[in-house]
């Protein structure tokens, strides 16, 4: 048994488990259906008023909608509710008994829940945008395969970061939450500030054109504009490698703050509850 | 007691209760009206890129945004205890004890919990709604207060209506489905652009079927002093609203058939 077993386990242990709930994928993608064509329609109405303006086409704006929608879930909202769970019951002292790394353990555990979550929604997302709207005759509505085989490869590679990047920031929700002994204040505060900077409410190239580059180049872009510009070829060539360079660097400097702040809290946490 | 007296006595103790943690509940309320200034900001970016929306300005689409914002915080601070009746009441076996007592089952779901956090979210509707005013120099005229007062009452029956059918679906479904979400926050978040931008199948089911342009985008128009650039006789602008109360009407005949349907879960 390698040193690497335990966190294995715990990343397929939760992978399955939070695979089974089937209704809940279920209506999840038929939320973002519905929420992504309202984020078309009102894209399509902008663009018919004359569109001279626009960083992107319309076309590109309905791809990224869709993406959007598929991997919504990687949007990383809330602290991760099995820990907030223990927090709230006193099972976190468990947790400081465990001989593994207590971050590593957590982080697997996230990556396993937003993993679990997104993939059968995204799998319906581009069974219906990329095989079903074209199929019918509104294919100019759905989700095309990225351009280019380049553009296809970097954004796979970019989506790996994006999801450990997201896994990264659930787990300074948890340590937030651990520190607050709540979740519902971070919950509440972080999910707007991740909507906004990801991209993720409307797409980061649409902001004045001053503030653009500094958008880009803040960690939370990684989550959503950063990979699914490079979808559409948006960011292309070197600096598609720069951004995903970005992304990967800010992932491991939040692994990091992260790590440091979860022992440093752990070690004043006081268990509630007997 | 009479029912008003009871409801006045339910939302005292709600509120007080809420108070206790008024910590928490200074932070989800400023998070409600941050969450929702931050939802703004978008709609802001893509102005700035466009001129306007199927013929629409910023400040005019701020007086749909905000009606709808005010009208749907009302709705979802009342309605809470059908909102979570699935959860909180069917699976548990609680509702079982509501059936019990001598009083109107929706007067106790009413009074389960006014929802005060939502004062943020309506905080930033009205602010919305009055920066829109001022950049396009609404005029309140007493028959436009009146309008407007009446949609948001309308609005609050309709998204009321709406919350009582996800309840209804929970004696089936025992949990609350997530799904009905498309028409609470997706109808909400439909709302805050006037109807006419969107392709007519759209637009004819938040018409007709949910009837959310009823009690936003029809009343508004009126308000505003416009007609309706699709058509709708003039007339029937201010009377859109009647829409919600009818449509919370047949919420509440499908909320009395699912009661008689009830079988408990047991506890």
């Amino acid at each position: 048994m390698s040193a690497l077993t335990p966190y294995l386990t715990v990343f397929t242990g939760r992978l399955e488990v939070t695979l089974q709930y089937r209704a809940a994928a279920f209506a999840g993608f038929i939320t973002q259906c519905w929420f992504g064509v309202i984020r078309i329609l009102i894209f399509a109405a902008f663009y018919a008023g004359g569109a001279h303006n626009a960083p992107m086409t319309l076309a590109n704006a309905i791809t990224y909608t869709w993406l959007g929608q598929a991997f919504l879930a990687f949007l990383p909202w809330n602290a991760d509710p099995d820990v907030t769970e223990m927090v709230r019951s006193g099972a976190i002292a468990y947790e400081r008994v465990r001989p593994v790394d207590t971050y590593a353990w957590w982080y697997m555990r996230a990556l396993a829940w937003s993993v679990a979550r997104v993939l059968p929604r995204a799998a319906l997302m581009v069974a219906f945008a990329s095989v079903l709207l074209p199929l019918v005759g509104l294919g100019e509505w759905g989700l095309p395969p990225p351009p280019t085989l380049a553009a296809a490869g970097l954004f796979a590679l970019s989506a790996v970061g994006m999801v450990l990047l997201s896994a990264a920031i659930t787990l300074i929700i948890n340590v937030l939450m651990t520190a607050m002994l709540t979740d519902r204040g971070p919950n509440t505060l972080v999910a707007p500030i991740v909507n906004l900077f990801s991209g993720a409410i409307v797409p980061l190239a649409f902001f004045p054109d001053a503030v653009r580059p500094w958008l880009r180049a803040q960690p939370i872009a990684g989550l959503v504009d950063i990979p699914f510009s490079i979808y559409f070829g948006g960011l292309s060539g070197w600096a598609a490698a720069g951004a995903i360079a970005l992304q990967f660097g800010w992932t491991a400097v939040l692994i990091l703050i992260g790590r440091a702040w979860l022992e440093r809290s752990l070690r004043r946490l006081v268990v509630q509850g007997g | 007691m009479n029912a008003l007296a009871l409801y006045g006595r339910y939302c005292a103790t709600s509120i007080r209760g809420q108070f206790s943690y008024a910590g928490m509940l200074a932070t989800m309320t400023f998070g409600q009206f941050f969450i929702t200034i931050i939802e703004f900001l978008g709609v802001w970016a893509l102005f700035k890129r466009f001129d306007h929306i199927a013929g629409w300005t910023l400040g005019e689409v701020a007086l749909f945004y905000g009606l709808v914002s005010v009208s749907f915080a009302i709705g979802d601070t009342v309605t809470r205890g059908f909102d979570v009746f699935g959860s909180a009441f069917v699976r548990t076996g609680a509702f079982d004890r509501l059936l019990l007592r001598p009083r109107s089952l929706t007067l106790q779901l009413l009074g389960y919990e006014l929802r005060l956090t939502r004062v943020g979210r309506m905080a930033q509707g009205a602010g919305i709604f009055a920066w829109g005013a001022a950049v396009t120099h609404f005029a309140f005229t007493p028959a436009a207060v009146a309008i407007l007062a009446f949609a948001i009452i309308g609005g609050v029956a309709m998204f009321s209506g709406l919350f009582v059918m996800q309840a209804t679906l929970a004696f089936w479904t025992v949990e609350s489905l997530e799904a009905v979400n498309i028409f609470t926050y997706g109808g909400e978040a439909a709302a805050q652009y006037p109807m006419n931008v969107y392709a007519g199948w759209f637009r004819n089911f938040l018409t007709f079927v949910v009837p959310v342009g009823c009690v936003t985008y029809l009343p508004m128009l009126a308000a505003m002093g416009r007609s309706d650039p699709l058509g709708a006789p003039d007339w029937i602008l201010p009377l859109a609203p009647l829409a919600g109360f009818a449509f919370l009407g047949v919420a509440l005949f499908i909320w009395r058939f699912g009661v008689r349907h009830y079988t408990s879960t047991g506890s």
